[in-house]
Parts: structure tokens; C-alpha cells; sequence
């Protein structure tokens, strides 16, 4: 059966990108950004997965408000970056796994998490910065991928409770896939920033660092907040803290942290990063 | 249009649920456009034509002109489509959250930093 190495949970603001195109990684602004992540590198040099499933939340990229999925599931052979607007640079595609998409779409069904599986799917930046960050400098990603997006666009969003089992789903698919395959989860997305509205530029860093201690610890702490009490909390953006949420249900059981880094303020955001294995 | 629901209220903070879904649509769908380069060229063209190819209402149209964020917003507009807009005249999230907050940018990136000293 497949193995689930660890999780790896990182933050996805675009200006990212331009940060990478433009080699700014020793830039005084962004290097305590950037100086999180060697250790990471040097991990996944050690646990060599073969496939990530990546969590995130796509930002008007492949959904529009016309179909607004809350769980959805990508089974293509391979993902294609596209254009968002804003001209930050378009990545080479990225290398699908349908066997282990489609696995997880029946498990998870199964498990009655009705999600929309999508045969052609484009990333955005949640999805390819953070490969860009974990695997840097190469012409392609070195891994396999299975794309898993939570509606963070439109509200009612789902609850953290709901996040972390499905979180949980997630993982027993991958556990039960009947493959030699090295498999890592990534979650993408917060931690906490507001764009929008005369609360712009709210962060919560007491908030943040408690986020990140109790979900290794106690990953169910969160799920005591309703989404309002999360927006409050951390800002609209904010609740992407749902990505790391599933990740880390996606482990199942006790893990232990591996690394951290969390730096304040990369653009309007405070970024996190975490990486955690299975004890 | 309300869903006559009582909803929370969090200061200064728009959550994009039903209600701004409905009455946004057509900003937002236009805003969704701007992911092709020909559609923004054809926006900066003719920026009434474009908004009115896409059925923006009054306030709406009024609020894209103004390039208002807080305005767009009240509009229906959702954060994540309006950056699109925002994209086209080269406003990143600091120009954005300046205008919002009615800060200088340099104000706003200094709330920020300071955010992380705290």
C-alpha cells in the first residue's frame, strides 16, 4: 500500500512568484521568508515522495462563481498553469498521478464526501508556488500530483470540523491505494490576512501561533470556531488555515513537527510554514 | 435581495456569502474575464462598453470607474475577481489595502510590519 511520508503546510501569496522570477530569495524583505525553507528541502531529500496531493484554494482561476464547488478532486494527466490577471509568470504544467486520483475519488465518495472530480483542471498560484517553493530551480516538478481545492471563494464555506474529516478521507484513500508509491500532502494557503474591506491588512499573530502549536498537538482545538469566528479571527483570507487543517487530518494520529518558520509580513500576509510526519 | 438571515457582523469586513453572490454577479463575471489578456485590452479600450457588454449595473459601473475597492465591494464584487480589476492598473495588495483603510502605501506596509513585532 501507498505511504503517506508527511505533511507540509505553506502559505501561497502570489507576489511570490515574481519574488522567485525575479531572484530575490536574498532580498532583505524576503529572506526570512525564503530561509524557511533549506530544512524543508533537505526533508523531502530524505523522505523522497513520489506524489503530493495538494490542498488549496483556487482563486477565480478554474472556478467562477457560476459552479462553486466546495470539494473538488483533479484526475487529469497533468495540470496547466494559466494566466490570472495579474501578471505574475505562467509555469510549465504539472504531472497528474489518475491512478491515485482516481482511487481517492472513489474512496472518498465512498466515504460520503460528495466531491466534483475534474478531468481538466488549471492551477493557480495556490497550487504552483508552493511546488515552486518545496522543489525550486527545476524546469519540472519532480512529483507526481493529485490537485484537491476547498472553496474559500464564496460562502457558506465548510466547517473545520467537516475540513478535518475530510482531511481524515483523504488520507485513509491514500493509505489504502494499492501502490508502492512515497506520497506527501501539502496544504497551501494563510495564515492570517484580510484584503478586503476597512479591516485590510488584519493579522493575528497570537492566533497564528497558537494555530500552528495545537495542530500538531491538538488539531481539534480549531474546530470549536465556526467560519464567522475564523474570519474574525484571522481575517477573511485568513480561514485558508482550512488547507492545513485538512492536511493535518490527512496525516491520521499523532504527528510531530519536523520544522517551522513564520514570518510577518509577506505582502498583506502573515506566512506560515510546517512541516510534520507520523510518530 | 437578502436572505433576511441574521448575519454576523465583523467590522470593516464583507464575507461574500449569498446575498453579495447574487447582486455581484456580473461585476464578478466580468472580473473573471480579465484572466485573458485580450479581454483586458479590450476593457482598457473601452472601459463603459466593456462593463456594458457584461450587464454592470449603475453601481457597479460608477464603482469600476472610481476604481473604489470599498465601493466595488458594496457592489457585489469579490475580492479575489476584483484583484483582477486592481491587476489592469497595476494596484497590488498594498495600493489596495491603502485605499481601503484611506492609508498612504507606505503607511500601510508599515501596519503590517508592525503587526509582526507584536
Amino acid at each position: 500500500m501507498a505511504r503517506i511520508v508527511g505533511g507540509i503546510n505553506v502559505t501561497h501569496v502570489p507576489y511570490i512568484g515574481r519574488a522567485i522570477a525575479n531572484n530575490l530569495q536574498q532580498d532583505p524583505y524576503w529572506k526570512p521568508f525564503f530561509d524557511g525553507f533549506p530544512p524543508v528541502h533537505e526533508w523531502l531529500a530524505k523522505v523522497r515522495p513520489d506524489v503530493a496531493v495538494v490542498i488549496y484554494n483556487d482563486h477565480g482561476l478554474n472556478f467562477f462563481l457560476d459552479k462553486m464547488p466546495t470539494f473538488s478532486v483533479g484526475a487529469a494527466p497533468e495540470y496547466q498553469n494559466a494566466d490570472e490577471g495579474w501578471g505574475i509568470p505562467t509555469l510549465p504544467p504539472y504531472r497528474g498521478d489518475q491512478d491515485l486520483s482516481w482511487h481517492m475519488i472513489e474512496s472518498l465518495v465512498e466515504e460520503e464526501f460528495d466531491i466534483v472530480t475534474c478531468q481538466e483542471m488549471l492551477v493557480d498560484h495556490a497550487f504552483t508556488l508552493p511546488l515552486e517553493l518545496l522543489w525550486p530551480g527545476r524546469k519540472s516538478c519532480p512529483v507526481r500530483t493529485v490537485p484537491v481545492c476547498i472553496n474559500t471563494v464564496q460562502f457558506p464555506l465548510p466547517t473545520a470540523a467537516r475540513c478535518f474529516k475530510f482531511g481524515q478521507a483523504i488520507g485513509r484513500a491514500i493509505e489504502s491505494w494499492d501502490s508502492d508509491a512515497r506520497v506527501v500532502v501539502i496544504g497551501t494557503g494563510g495564515l492570517s490576512h484580510q484584503l478586503d474591506g476597512q479591516r485590510a491588512g488584519f493579522i493575528n499573530k497570537e492566533f497564528d501561533l497558537m494555530f500552528m502549536e495545537k495542530l500538531v498537538s491538538d488539531p481539534l482545538w480549531v474546530t470549536r470556531y465556526s467560519i464567522p469566528d475564523l474570519v474574525e479571527l484571522t481575517g477573511t483570507q485568513g480561514v485558508e488555515l482550512l488547507m492545513w487543517l485538512t492536511t493535518r487530518g490527512a496525516l491520521l494520529g499523532e504527528v510531530a513537527r519536523v520544522h517551522s518558520n513564520y514570518h510577518i509580513p509577506i505582502s498583506n500576509t502573515a506566512s506560515g510554514l510546517m512541516v510534520m510526519e507520523g510518530v | 435581495m437578502n436572505s433576511g438571515k441574521q448575519k454576523r457582523e465583523i467590522p470593516g469586513t464583507t464575507m461574500f456569502d449569498g446575498d453579495q453572490a447574487r447582486k455581484g454577479y456580473a461585476l464578478n463575471k466580468m472580473c473573471f474575464s480579465f484572466n485573458s489578456a485580450e479581454n483586458r485590452a479590450e476593457f482598457l479600450r473601452d472601459q463603459d462598453a466593456y462593463c456594458a457588454k457584461y450587464g454592470l449595473n449603475a453601481q457597479q459601473r460608477e464603482a469600476v470607474r472610481n476604481l473604489n475597492v470599498l465601493q466595488l465591494i458594496a457592489a457585489g464584487g469579490n475580492t479575489y475577481f476584483l484583484a483582477k480589476l486592481g491587476g489592469i492598473f497595476g494596484l497590488d495588495m498594498q495600493d489596495i489595502g491603502a485605499q481601503q483603510t484611506g492609508m498612504t502605501k507606505d503607511e500601510f506596509k508599515a501596519k503590517l510590519v508592525e503587526a509582526g513585532r507584536r
